[in-house]
């Protein structure tokens, strides 16, 4: 059944084929035999997830079954759920049991969603190839010797060998597209304010945004039906309709203006990823879209301005994690001054020191113009760009990574040249735009993602672009060796 | 040398809202410690804040009030400081942009002048919980239930020029914000409290002196005492050759000095940046206007009032205008009396004086505007005296029942037939023949004796201009 894309496995759900328990009890035998090689999870909640699979059956039975009742989902590890573990990856919430439910997580639940676990991911997400995590790093099933991207890898790599249909991840820099595209998988990241922030663990609340996992673009309008709109418990969160996502997909592309961002096709691209990107462009114009090229100028100051912007936010946001009321906290402090440091010192990994320490640095008097102010104006310039580019075109395309996935290892001691693999996605979240990755080809074995923009809100034509190019390729169908079988 | 003292106060109001300023836990004071605390206010991960629409009418409120400009847009920022008591490690208040800026308020001083003080800016801010030092064996306890609880900061130019400016600048906003119902101005619990930057310089001198700044001052006399202390004591220091530190002070009331707060409590760089959880507060001229026609009369206008349209003088009109309750319980005694002046005396006087000796509120007083009103109708019509009313009055603060129902049980009705005071004052001539000769050989002063024997002889019912004209009559004649 894991072949299958969340619709389908909807379709069989509905038409009786086979239960949900049965559905959940499948997945959850992929996880506890597949996983060992992937570490794609940090806490499974087998007993759960049966009883949530037996409770939605009930409701089919009884004719309250909805479109997504009883498909069973993997959530990042960065919401929270109430009485399950919530880590975000990091020792310091390795004994955080949360309280109440993210809101998407609240949402997919009342729409009859079943949670599978929670996934691994970079330590409170900040990474791009789930190396911080506390957890341990989690491998490609692509590649066991790869990186799945982050810092949403769990959850890419979890929906990759299908022992979830479906994740649900964040990005704040690229860390659902990326690791989409590093693992064959699609990945959504919403307009900044679609989804609620409420219960996900921020990292820069700016730049946050919800998002999901999942093995095709119809998946994922279905998700983010469920998952969308105003949260009075988020005042970022927009006051915009919901439309029906699934309604919009399989129009025509013809007389789609596309465009293709110049400024994308730099040196750093991979000439095997730009030889991938050619095809998928050739698929498009194809199904009737013209593709024509704009430029984002200032589009190459956006790692910079990211890694300025990200980290002031997050050194305020990390601040709660001060081992006083809750997750880790040193063993005998001396006084308060001790407890602090050593707390954090212990409690935190280096990817997230470092990222405290440059926006502490940032925020500092005398320093706080010529790097947040200024960076702040910088992204005004990036989101200008986007909007008239989109005066001009409906969607924009690109690569979602300069490379396919790397070794791990590969990168962890040249944090710049990590932070280079998301050079295409952070403008995306600087500017608060929708952003996808499909699945668009292989290079050298490992897949390579399509990356689709589109304007504020404009999620349905997104989708339904990425829906089109998949129903004419079948690159999202492809499962890596070794992890397609059914388990014996 | 002449020395001018230079005071700018920064007043902590806590606003009256039934819940947080960002979250829907109760602001109930005196709770459990921790027992009204929510998520938000525990900063557990992933929670968000959310602004609480009431905190912004009531800082409008102070803002039109106070003559003061409206910010159609403002920003909520993030103060970062590691405090236990801190559950975020940043407190949201408004840095560059505050709602409410540049406005005044003119305050009447003791001698009747009139001093105006500039309003700098007024911004919301939440409040932090409260550490415990006691009772936990060396460990320190941390309350939550004050987090979060929503605080106007009303910051003033530096244009008081004594501690005595201050004080009646600090019960003017104490007055203006029980006005607008956006504060209890319960200061022993902190509802309302200030920070006071005090400075010295010669007398004519142009520049500012080095400040220092006393925190949490929460009484009007700990205010007088704390400036008048910290100015002698940067005097002292100037005078003795020494220069003035900018630092934070305490004032301890009970040795009556201030002494510097640690300065490691100071030496934060608080990297303050918008908060991006939160949206700018947009506030649109409709809103505004619509709160505007909402505003009570201010009480310098209820002070003009009073005195205008009810003949009191400048100095009772400020009296009955100090608290609405107060106005309005004489408002709904002079409604029904002629003598609007013997209205104010005594709800200035006798109830005054009844409610401060019981501790209560004017609004719980036993004896209603009503009740006070049938009172002095009585002495209007000279049914009873004054002295008598007194009387009548403590039985009806002890419940005793209306005016006319105790006098008449009571009898107390004076006595204004002239035959009975007559037939009284012939007795005790009679009575006191010694007196009589003493009086009549021109001890006048002995009047006195003769008015207080024959008011004595009736009980204090006679009506005592009668029992002076009489005596005179029967004494001199």
């Amino acid at each position: 059944m894991h072949t299958r894309t969340l619709a389908e496995l909807a379709a069989a759900l509905r038409d009786g084929e086979f239960s949900s328990a049965e559905l959940v009890g499948h997945y959850l035998d992929r996880i506890e035999t597949l996983d060992a090689r992937l570490n794609a999870f940090v806490t499974v909640t087998r007993e759960q997830a049966l009883q949530a699979a037996r409770s939605a059956d009930h409701a089919r039975a009884h004719g309250q079954a909805g479109p997504l009742t009883g498909l069973p989902i993997a959530h990042k590890d960065i919401f929270c759920t109430e009485g399950i573990k919530t880590s975000c990856g990091s020792r310091m919430l390795d004994n955080f049991v949360s309280p109440y439910d993210a809101t998407v997580v609240r949402r997919l639940k009342a729409a009859g969603v079943v949670m599978l676990g929670k996934t691994n991911m970079d330590e409170f997400a900040m990474g791009s190839s789930n190396e911080t995590s506390w957890y341990g790093p989690v491998k490609n099933p692509w590649d066991l010797n790869k990186v799945p991207g982050g810092s949403s890898g769990g959850s890419a790599a979890a929906v990759a060998a299908r022992m979830a249909p479906a994740a649900t991840g964040t990005d704040t820099g690229g860390s659902i597209r990326q690791p989409a595209a590093l693992t064959n998988t699609t990945g959504l990241k919403p307009t900044y304010g679609r989804v609620s922030r409420y219960g996900m663990i921020a990292f820069a609340s700016s730049l946050d945004q919800a998002g999901t996992i999942t093995a095709s673009a119809e998946d994922a309008a279905m998700l983010l039906g469920a998952m969308a709109g105003h949260d009075p418990r988020d005042s970022t969160s927009a006051e915009v309709p919901v439309p029906d996502y699934l309604d919009a997909l399989g129009e025509s592309l013809s007389g789609l203006r596309i465009g293709l961002a110049r400024e994308f096709l730099d040196d750093g691209l991979d000439p095997g990823n730009a030889a991938v990107l050619e095809q998928a462009l050739d698929v498009l114009r194809g199904l009737g879209a013209a593709v024509v090229e704009v430029s984002l100028p200032n589009i190459g100051l956006s790692v910079p301005t990211y890694y300025v912007v990200a980290p002031a936010e997050c050194s305020s946001n990390l601040s709660r994690f001060d081992g006083i009321r809750f997750g880790y906290r040193a063993e005998d402090p001396k006084d308060l001054t001790d407890l602090y440091k050593r707390s954090r010192g212990e409690g935190f990994g280096a990817e997230v020191k470092r990222r405290i320490i440059t926006g502490t640095y940032v925020l500092s008097a005398g320093y706080y113009d010529a790097y947040y102010l200024k960076a702040q104006r910088v992204r005004q310039l990036i989101a200008g760009d986007f909007q008239r580019a989109f005066e001009e075109v409906d969607l924009i395309v690109g690569p979602t990574t300069p490379t396919p996935a790397f070794d791990i290892g590969a990168k962890v001691d040249d944090p710049v040249t990590m932070y280079l693999n998301d050079i295409y996605t952070i403008g995306v979240n600087l500017a608060g735009l929708p952003g996808m990755s499909v699945p668009c080809g292989f290079v050298d074995g490992l897949p390579v993602g399509l990356q689709i923009i589109g304007n504020h809100f404009d999620e349905g034509r997104l989708l339904n672009a990425a829906h089109m190019y998949q129903r004419e390729t079948d690159w999202h169908r492809r499962l890596p060796d070794g992890f397609s079988p059914e388990p014996a | 040398m002449e020395w001018e003292v230079v005071i700018g106060l920064e007043i902590h109001a806590q606003l009256k809202t039934a819940s947080k300023i960002f979250s829907a836990a109760s602001t109930q004071y005196g709770a459990e410690p921790n027992t009204q605390a929510c998520l938000v206010d525990l900063g557990y991960p992933g929670v968000l804040p959310v602004l609480n629409g009431d905190v912004v009418r009531m800082a409008v409120r102070f803002g039109l009030a106070s003559h003061s400009s409206i910010a159609p847009r403002s920003i909520f920022a993030r103060k970062n400081y590691f405090y236990p008591d801190l559950p975020k490690g940043y407190q949201i208040s408004q840095y560059e942009l505050p709602v409410v800026h540049d406005g005044w308020v003119d305050v009447v001083l003791d001698d009747g002048s009139r001093k105006r003080v500039g309003i700098t800016r007024a911004h919301l801010e939440e409040d932090a919980g409260k550490s415990l030092h006691e009772d936990f064996h060396g460990l320190t306890g941390i309350d939550l239930n004050r987090a979060g609880t929503p605080l106007l900061e009303i910051v003033s130019e530096p244009d008081m020029r004594s501690a005595k400016e201050a004080v009646a600048y600090m019960k003017l906003i104490h007055q203006l914000v029980r006005y607008l119902d956006i504060c209890d101005g319960n200061m022993q619990e902190g509802s309302l409290r200030c920070d006071a930057n005090i400075s010295v310089r010669p007398m004519g001198r142009h520049e500012f002196g080095t400040r220092a700044e006393i925190k949490n001052l929460n009484s009007f006399r700990f205010i007088e005492r704390a400036i008048n202390y910290e100015a002698e004591r940067q005097i002292d220091i100037i005078e003795s050759g020494g220069s003035v530190v900018q630092e934070t002070r305490l004032y301890d009331s009970g040795k009556d000095e201030t002494r510097p707060m640690r300065s490691k409590e100071e030496a934060n760089d608080y990297r303050y940046f918008p908060d991006p959880d939160l949206l700018p507060l947009m506030l649109d001229e409709k809103m505004i206007e619509s709160i505007r026609t909402d505003l009570p009369e201010l009480p310098w206008d209820k002070r003009d009032r009073f005195a205008a349209s009810y003949g009191l003088s400048d100095y009772d009109a400020g009296v009955l205008t100090t608290a609405r309750g107060t106005a309005d319980y004489f408002e709904a005694v002079a409604a029904g009396v002629e003598d609007a002046k013997l209205a104010a005396n005594w709800v200035m006087g006798e109830l005054a004086g009844a409610l401060n000796k019981a501790g209560i509120e004017i609004e719980a007083s036993p004896v209603g505007p009503d009740a006070l009103q049938g009172l002095l109708s009585r002495i209007a019509d000279e049914t009873i005296s004054g002295k008598i009313a007194k009387e009548v009055f403590e039985s009806m603060w002890a419940g005793e029942g209306s005016a006319d129902e105790i006098i008449d049980r009571k009898g107390l009705r004076q006595i204004t037939d002239s035959s009975a005071i007559q037939s009284v004052i012939d007795q005790v001539l009679a009575d006191n023949p010694q007196q009589l000769e003493q009086y009549r050989a021109g001890k006048v002063k002995l009047l006195g004796f003769f008015v207080g024997q024959v008011m004595k002889a009736t009980r204090g019912q006679a009506n005592p201009a009668q029992v002076n004209d009489l005596l005179h009559r029967s004494l001199d004649g």
